[in-house]
Formats: C-alpha cells, sequence, structure tokens
C-alpha cells in the first residue's frame, strides 16, 4: 500500500480552507502550518499564469528526513507515510535541514512536527482533512497500488508533476497541470 | 520581461522565509571538534612516530585542553537540541545512514580518550600534580602501558571526527551549498589547521613551533586548493548550487568570507609562516591566532549560508 495525493491546480482557488482544516484536525500550534498555499505567477505581462498549490510533506519514498534522523524518530509506516516518534526525537534539527520542501517545524513542545496524511482519519477510511473539506474538490486521496483507488484514477487520465523529483525523493504528493 | 513570482502562505518560526534552525550552538560545536580533532590527531600522531620529545607540547601539554573544548562543544550540542530531555535516545540506535548518530558515538570514544590521555601526562606538564587517592593513580598505571594502543584508536578516530563535522553538512542535499562531498576534506583539513595551530601557540620550543608551522602551512594550501575546488565544484553544477556560490562571489557572504576567512584566516598566516620559516622576525602569535579565529569564522559562514540557500520550486 502507498498513499499519495493529488492536487488540482486548475481546480484550486487558494482559500487556505485546507490550512485550517489540518490546523484544527491536529490541534497545530498557532502561528505554525502542517500545509500551505503557494501561488506562482508566471510569464509576461498581460500574458501571465497563475498556479495555485496546496502543499504539505510529500512522503517520499526515499525520504531524506528518515535518512538523516540520528534517533530512528522520523520512520516510515504502513502505506507510505512519514511520521515522527515525539518520545523518540531529540529535537536537533537534521530532517529539517534535509527536507528540500521544508515541509517540517519545530513544534513549541520541542520535537518535530509534520503533516501525517492524518493517518488517525485514514485508518478509519476517511480522507485526510484537507483533502475532505476542499470546497472545490480539488484533492484527490488514496492507494497508488490500488488502480481503482480516486488518486491512481486521476493521475492516470490528468497531466501532472512533483516537485522537485531531481531531488531524487520520489515524492507522493502529485499536482495535476 | 518574463517573471515568476512564487508566494507562499507558509510562515513556520525559524523556517521561513529561510531556515534558522541552527544557530550560534552548532558551528561552535563545529569547530570546537574540528580543533580537538586536530590536536588530538598530531599527539597521537607524534607518539606513534615516537618523537614525544621534540614535540612535547603536541604530545603532552595541548591534549590537556582537549577534555573541556570536546566537553564545551558537547554542552553546545545539547544546547541546540530542542527536545533536551530526550537526548539520551540517541545513544539507544546507531544508524549508520545518519552521519549525525555515528557522529555522536565518536565523541563517546574520543571524548573519554581525551580525558584519559591528559591524566597519564599531566604530572610531565604539572611536576607538583597529585591525584590524592591511590585508586586513581593505579588506573592512570595501568593506562601508561596501553598508550600505544590508546595513540592508535586516538589517530583513527580523530581525523573521523575532524571529517564527520563537514560530512554531517554535506549529507544534506536540501541545502545545495553543504552538499559537496569535499566539505568534509576540507572541515578536517581546516580542523587540523586549527589544531596545529593551538599547540604553536602553547610551545616554549622554536624547534617545535616551527616544524608545525611548515605543517600548518602544507594546511593551508591544501584548505585553499580545497576552497576553489569547491566553487570550481559548484560553478559547473546545476542551477541551485550556481545560486549557492553566489552568495560568497558577489552575495551577501562576500565580504565576510574573502576578507576574513580566505585573507585573514588563511593567506595572510601563510604569508607569516612563510616569512618565519625564512627566518625573518615577526611574532609567532599572530598566525595562530589568525587561523583559529579564521576556522571559527568560516564554520559560522558556513553553517547560515547553508541555511539560505535552497532548492527552488
Amino acid at each position: 500500500m502507498r498513499y499519495a495525493m493529488a492536487v488540482d491546480t486548475k481546480k484550486c482557488v487558494g482559500c487556505s480552507d485546507c490550512v485550517v482544516a489540518c490546523q484544527t484536525e491536529n490541534n497545530v500550534p498557532i502561528g505554525y502550518c502542517r500545509d500551505w498555499v503557494v501561488e506562482v505567477t508566471d510569464g509576461t505581462y498581460p500574458q501571465l499564469e497563475l498556479e495555485l498549490r496546496s502543499e504539505r510533506c510529500n512522503h517520499c519514498e526515499n525520504a531524506p528526513c528518515v535518512r538523516c534522523c540520528p534517533t530512528g524518530a522520523s520512520h516510515i509506516v504502513d502505506g507510505g507515510i512519514v511520521k515522527v516518534n515525539e518520545n523518540k526525537c531529540i529535537g536537533c534539527g537534521a530532517c529539517i535541514q534535509s527536507c528540500p520542501y521544508d515541509a517540517r517545524f519545530s513544534h513549541p513542545k520541542g520535537y518535530v512536527d509534520k503533516c501525517t496524511f492524518c493517518d488517525h482519519r485514514v485508518k478509519d477510511g476517511l480522507d485526510p482533512a484537507c483533502v475532505a473539506v476542499c470546497p472545490t474538490k480539488c484533492m484527490y486521496f488514496g492507494d497508488l497500488d490500488d488502480p481503482n483507488s480516486e488518486v491512481s484514477k486521476v493521475i492516470k487520465k490528468r497531466k501532472h508533476k512533483t516537485l522537485i523529483p531531481e531531488a531524487g525523493t520520489i515524492p507522493h504528493l502529485y499536482f495535476l497541470i | 520581461m518574463r517573471e515568476e513570482i512564487i508566494v507562499s502562505g507558509r510562515n513556520n518560526p525559524l523556517i521561513d522565509p529561510h531556515l534558522e534552525i541552527w544557530e550560534w550552538q552548532i558551528p561552535s560545536y563545529l569547530f570546537l571538534g574540528g580543533l580537538a580533532a586536530g590536536i588530538l590527531f598530531f599527539a597521537s600522531l607524534y607518539t606513534l612516530m615516537k618523537k614525544e620529545k621534540q614535540y612535547k607540547t603536541a604530545v603532552e601539554i595541548a591534549p590537556l585542553i582537549t577534555p573541556f573544548l570536546l566537553v564545551l562543544g558537547l554542552f553546545f550540542l545539547f544546547l541546540d537540541l530542542k527536545h533536551q530531555l530526550y537526548f539520551w535516545r540517541l545513544y539507544l540506535t546507531i544508524k549508520l545512514e545518519s552521519p549525525m548518530s555515528w557522529g555522536a558515538w565518536v565523541l563517546m570514544v574520543i571524548t573519554p580518550l581525551s580525558f584519559i590521555w591528559s591524566a597519564i601526562h599531566i604530572e610531565s606538564v604539572f611536576p607538583k600534580w597529585d591525584w590524592k587517592f591511590d585508586i586513581v593513580k593505579e588506573i592512570i598505571v595501568f593506562f601508561r602501558k596501553y598508550k600505544t594502543e590508546m595513540a592508535w584508536v586516538m589517530v583513527v578516530s580523530s581525523v573521523i571526527l575532524g571529517i564527520y563535522t563537514g560530512i554531517l553538512l554535506s549529507a544534506f542535499n536540501a541545502r545545495p551549498l553543504w552538499n559537496t562531498s569535499i566539505l568534509g576534506p576540507l572541515f578536517l583539513t581546516s580542523g587540523l589547521s586549527t589544531g596545529a595551530a593551538a599547540i604553536i601557540l602553547m610551545s616554549k620550543s622554536h624547534t617545535e613551533r616551527l616544524a608545525l608551522a611548515k605543517i600548518d602551512l602544507i594546511l593551508i594550501a591544501v584548505e585553499i586548493f580545497f576552497i576553489i575546488h569547491m566553487f570550481m565544484g559548484f560553478r559547473a553544477s546545476t542551477q541551485v548550487q550556481i545560486e549557492a556560490s553566489n552568495l560568497f562571489l558577489g552575495g551577501e557572504f562576500t565580504a565576510v568570507f574573502w576578507i576574513f576567512v580566505m585573507g585573514l584566516g588563511l593567506v595572510i598566516p601563510a604569508i607569516l609562516e612563510i616569512m618565519e620559516l625564512k627566518n625573518k622576525k615577526v611574532p609567532y602569535m599572530v598566525a595562530p591566532i589568525l587561523v583559529i579565529v579564521g576556522g571559527l569564522i568560516f564554520r559560522f559562514i558556513m553553517v547560515h549560508a547553508g541555511q539560505i540557500s535552497r532548492w527552488l520550486y
């Protein structure tokens, strides 16, 4: 099982509902976020193109954060979700330095915090909070190994990209373009 | 004009707009670790070469400061941790893929060694030293018998400690400035150079000082070559590494790097050491002090600039 997410950049309106849903669902401390919206404006005026991306941890298959962690606190659980064991984390910051997406942060309590793909919801058969709340339904979540999952179907059908594939991380967050 | 404007809604403390997760503690530790590694390397090297008499400062006097350097370095490492009460987790596992993990273990080998090495030599430096307890004296007599074996362990572990301070940074593919395998040898050379400089500072023997100045001169030359080699590598690499090198070639670290590290930390002390070797009259303390301060500034610059360098997407 390999969980993955696809974000439709053509449907996203950048409302940041996913950000607020995550902060509420996961009790993220005020001033921090596990997911965020990026706006990229590209082109020559007046031919400008806007891309909106709801970003978060890419739950990389070849995760540099897991490799660099000196205690094994950063680990990959069933389904390929990258998680942090709070009771093993010493807060050294190695994983934060190693993430090309800067998806991790230091929780005020000391350990490192990040997106968990809402694994507590996923194991009950629910979608992650950000996916569930999206008003334009621009996000798809599911198992890449299951050809009938929402994410497998949409990736097969639509043109897509991942972020910094050249970093060799094999990210599991797809952006439909 | 084609323009690309990226606006991110993320504003996590210490992460955005650029990383500041490692402040002064890590560069200070990298400096202290490198310095201690340098001193202990020369101490064990001259012991193995059976040149303890000619190099009394290197073998017996200078190592006395290494327990303090290493304990202070470890303390700085501890200060850097944000989940401090869990630090012992480092010592429940060895992860060979994580330089920080095996580095932590090397410290656990070399720190006690530096204490034992100091203890077996302290009486020849301070003749009136008295351990007071017989058990301590017996332990020291025991360790004196294994001095050569200890020197072998120390010469290897000091090289590992010195090179690991660079490998630690070079293992982060996410920070293009650090992600070069030359950083390990570069930090090792710099550490050995600061170690030699510290021995020169403490030595009262003119011949010992000159011998170490000669070694330091070679180390400085190698270091300058590694730095130029590193920038050549960056210029010939991908866009992210070209931009990382731009921080030093016109960017915000240009002045501080070329003046304080390359100029005052490497070129000027090299010139002073050449003059000294040619028997010109120069105060012998200037070059080693410049080398040591340059090494410290170098690590601060590398750690801070590295956290600014990044992938663009």
